[in-house]
């Protein structure tokens, strides 16, 4: 059995991944793809911890995490697709304003 | 054995995670975070969370990977990351930052998190995980659904053409 701790230095390892994706890309897509390795390397420790303690409570916890990620790309795509039908162009350095 | 599989599994999923980075095409990107959510699926399985591996192929590696696919080629972006980076600068400060994010990480992590023998492992399966969200996470799962439902009508309300 491969210890717990060698499973949160992996997550730990792919959530750092998804901030660099998160800071050095410009595409809006690409940003999201990173937000999801991000949350999976949550879930990633979450499983883990809840194996070290030996309840079921960590893939409760994981089961939510899916759920609001489901719903988050759902709406962060459409909210892509609404911006691109207004500029025609993608790009995170031209969306500094809140206004429409 | 099963370290050598937890090594085949991570140098996979760090892998596909630094594709996703590296590569400028968007729909690359995309293929790599399936291999990834597929290696994380993996990853479960080893840790005895059989469900959780079903529902992570199913809705990350099906229902969410198609979304991306499909934004991709709606949107067919991949121009945005062509010409010269205005701010390279600042991007490439981000760098050093993660650096000292992971080290952070790293130092909480070594303090004395893992103390104390181990427990026997639960069973991850359907059984387990239905019997904790259907008795003590019963609310929280409840509202799930409302969340669900308020995704959809704001997916709609977002993606109307306005007449």
């Amino acid at each position: 059995m491969v210890p717990e701790s060698y499973y949160v230095a992996l997550s730990a390892v792919l959530f750092c991944m998804g901030v660099l994706g998160v800071l050095i890309r410009r595409d809006p897509l690409v940003i999201f793809m990173s937000i999801e390795l991000m949350l999976n390397a949550a879930n990633l420790a979450l499983v883990a911890f809840g194996q070290r303690h030996g309840t079921a409570e960590g893939q409760a916890l994981v089961f939510f995490v899916m759920c609001v990620a489901a719903a988050e790309v759902a709406v962060g795509l459409a909210i892509i697709v609404a911006i691109f039908r207004q500029r025609r162009r993608l790009s995170v350095d031209e969306l500094s304003t809140l206004r429409g | 054995m099963s370290l050598v599989t937890f090594a085949v599994l991570a140098a996979l999923a760090v892998g596909s995670a630094a594709g996703l980075l590296l590569r400028r095409n968007p729909i690359h990107g995309a293929l790599f975070l399936v291999v990834n959510l597929g290696t994380v699926a993996a990853l479960f399985l080893t840790l005895r969370a059989e469900f959780l591996a079903a529902v992570q192929v199913i809705v990350y590696a099906g229902a969410i990977a198609v979304l991306f696919v499909f934004a991709i080629m709606v949107l067919i972006p991949g121009k945005e990351e062509t010409g010269p980076d205005p701010r390279y600068r600042q991007r490439l400060l981000s760098v050093p930052i993660v650096g000292v994010l992971l080290l952070l990480i790293a130092l909480v992590l070594t303090s004395g998190t893992f103390g104390g023998a181990a427990k026997p492992p639960v069973p991850g399966g359907a059984e387990g995980v239905g019997r904790v969200l259907f008795t003590d996470y019963l609310f929280p799962f409840e509202v799930t659904s409302v969340l669900l439902l308020a995704a959809i009508v704001g997916v709609m309300a977002l993606t109307r053409r306005r007449a």
